[in-house]
């Protein structure tokens, strides 16, 4: 039963997760910026979701108003930060998000206090088995939720001139830019897309699971891994390493204890990356 | 590389100044020798982040792995090591000035060998990747090893471990003296090694490395090798600070202290930009740079230094990658042992 429970939790739990890398996956493959403040985005998504439930009004709504404020928030970041290291190092690119996200941690840490806090939405729980099986209705929401922005998301990249103009710079940014895309909106709007996706995810964890400002390394690291599985615009394959993600967090947790949750997410990126680099070794070729 | 008669008097006008430092600044000594580690981390992440291209994160592994081992061998020779960290600091056992600096000795050396054997094991596997992949790759290995050492029982956990207490040898200054002079001997060895690193062919080996590892593999260098040294030399000196480091703070916790990711672990790479990657003064210059600079935001901004931290490395990164160095080299590029044709200089302004 325990493991049912787990690769229940596991896979609503992974289904957040691929929302974020999905975020990830975008911005790195039209921008090629791998975004350490991506976790720092979710929190304050989160943050959003808990002040409104702060203020009487029900938390699933920043669902709604998150990732408007962070679409914007995205873009002031774009314009302060990001549009300077576009073209540069990747290193680059990844110090200077660090930098942002240490300045987010603390400034979250100012304005909401380093108490971990969750907004609760009273959805109840769902009893599966007998009551062997404890589901909390709100996870099943976000899952439900965060699908439901993936696909419009999926649409919205495929139907509307703006997503056209982002994949055609994915493709080639130089042959986009000839044909009279301007790349620097479409980078800006993929940042701002990006860090609403953030938005909605952190939102819904505030409401499932808890939030806390410094949690959100693992939140990066975690998208980097879905990514770096997946592969860059694998979009199946980011839902199906989401969830095994969540599943292979949820085991971990009850095999190994809580304290060393975090530490096997962070190990397990270490050993992907490692196979990874053993299996492409043999061909004499390199992770690029 | 010779030494020449002007970086001799350089050298030993620097040694001397360090010799009476902490009797000319007796308030600052603590400072001066977090200035040390400093230095020495930032010319250690130089050796494989700057020479080599390989941009590490993860260094932070070794600093604290460090850490851990010398106050653990220190402990661990005279006590059992799992009631000292269960008493939390309490003076159930007490080291006598002997036990304090065999220990103290034991533990540096083990300190320092145990993380380069570590770095030399995991090596061959992290390596072999590259780029913003080996970058992400060992800043998981940095806050993995922080949030696995945080579950173990017998180094402390999450109460963390509290180094063996100074011992009563009657002056109140000497331990102050005796760490600045620990960590000012273990700059000095670095400083000597590195420079002596650097006038070899093996630092040109990993400038080759950095400009083209598959060229430079094609010319017949074994690259994996020379990369695995070079990551070796850095963890044994990175170990040896993290154990001063940690002798010298009294208390080891394992994500803010020893595998403090979000703070050491940037800030080595900070002060190695800061002050000029692959350069041989660069790293020292960007550590003390970047020492009077810290101290000052965490004096007058106290609690806001995060923030401060946070804004001065995208500024730095965005608006000065090429360090204090590389901004004295382009402005005096005679002095850097380049010859520059006027005509070319000219040129290029026109071109501008």
């Amino acid at each position: 039963m325990i493991s049912i429970q787990a690769c229940l939790d596991g896979v609503l739990l992974g289904i957040l997760f691929a929302l974020i890398a999905y975020g990830m996956a975008l911005q790195w493959g039209v921008m090629n910026i791998i975004n350490i403040a991506q976790g720092d985005l979710v929190i304050l998504g989160g943050y959003i979701a808990y002040f409104m439930y702060l203020y009487g009004i029900h938390p699933a709504w920043g669902v709604i108003v998150a990732p408007v404020v962070m679409y914007f928030v995205g873009i002031a970041i774009y314009k302060l930060v990001i549009n300077k290291v576009v073209d540069r190092d990747l290193f680059i690119s990844i110090l200077a998000t660090f930098g942002i996200s240490i300045l987010f941690m603390q400034l979250m840490n100012f304005a909401f206090g380093a108490d971990v806090v969750l907004a609760n939405s009273d959805y109840g729980t769902t009893m599966l088995f007998n009551n062997n099986v404890v589901l909390p209705n709100s996870k099943i929401f976000s899952a439900f939720i965060s699908i439901l922005f993936a696909v419009c998301l999926v649409i919205y990249m495929k139907k509307s001139k703006l997503g056209r103009a982002i994949r055609a710079t994915a493709q080639n940014a130089r042959a986009a830019k000839i044909l009279g895309v301007d790349t620097e909106k479409v980078y800006a709007a993929t940042f701002g897309i990006n860090a609403a996706l953030c938005g909605v995810a952190g939102a819904l964890i505030s409401i499932t699971f808890t939030i806390h400002p410094y949690m959100g390394l693992p939140y990066t690291i975690r998208s980097f891994m879905i990514v770096i599985v997946a592969g860059l615009g694998n979009l199946p394959g980011v839902a199906m390493s989401g969830m095994g993600l969540g599943v292979f967090e949820e085991f971990a947790d009850y095999i190994l204890g809580t304290e060393f949750r975090i530490g096997s997410v962070f190990l397990l990126l270490v050993l992907i990356l490692v196979y990874r680099r053993f299996k492409l070794s043999r061909k004499r070729e390199y992770l690029k | 590389m010779s030494i020449t008669k002007n970086n001799l008097i350089l050298y030993i006008g620097i040694l001397i100044f360090g010799i009476v430092a902490p009797f000319l600044f007796p308030a600052f000594k603590v400072q001066l020798s977090i200035l040390c580690v400093l230095i020495v981390l930032a010319t250690t992440w130089n050796i494989q982040g700057g020479e080599m291209g390989y941009n590490s994160f993860g260094n932070i592994l070794f600093y604290g792995l460090g850490m851990y081992l010398c106050a653990s061998v220190q402990v661990g020779m005279f006590f059992p090591l799992a009631e000292w960290t269960e008493s939390g600091g309490e003076k159930t056992f007490v080291h006598t000035p002997t036990q304090f600096f065999q220990g103290m000795a034991f533990g540096l050396i083990v300190a320092a060998v145990v993380p380069a054997i570590v770095a030399g094991l995991i090596g061959y596997s992290i390596l072999g990747l590259r780029g913003h992949y080996f970058a992400i790759c060992t800043l998981g290995l940095g806050v993995a090893a922080g949030e696995i050492s945080g579950g173990i029982e017998i180094i402390g956990a999450g109460q963390g471990f509290t180094t063996p207490p100074f011992p009563d040898v009657g002056n109140l200054d000497s331990r102050g003296e005796f760490f600045y002079f620990l960590s000012f001997f273990v700059l000095v060895l670095t400083f000597i090694t590195v420079r002596g690193i650097y006038s070899t062919r093996f630092k040109l080996i990993l400038n080759a490395i950095r400009d083209n590892e598959d060229k430079a593999e094609a010319m017949g260098i074994e690259t994996m090798k020379y990369k695995i040294v070079g990551w070796m030399i850095s963890a044994f000196f990175c170990g040896l600070a993290g154990g001063i480091m940690g002798g010298l703070v009294g208390y080891i916790d394992s994500t803010d202290v020893a595998f403090d990711g979000r703070e050491m672990g940037v800030f080595m790479v900070l002060m190695a930009i800061l002050g000029g990657k692959g350069t041989l003064w660069g790293p020292i210059i960007g550590a003390t740079v970047f020492h009077i600079f810290k101290e000052g935001f965490w004096t007058f901004f106290l609690g806001w230094q995060y923030v401060a931290l946070g804004v001065l490395i995208v500024v730095i990164v965005i608006y000065f990658p090429e360090g204090i160095m590389g901004w004295l080299r382009e402005k005096y590029p005679e002095r850097f042992g380049e010859v520059v044709d006027e005509k070319d200089r000219k040129a290029q302004v026109e071109l501008k």
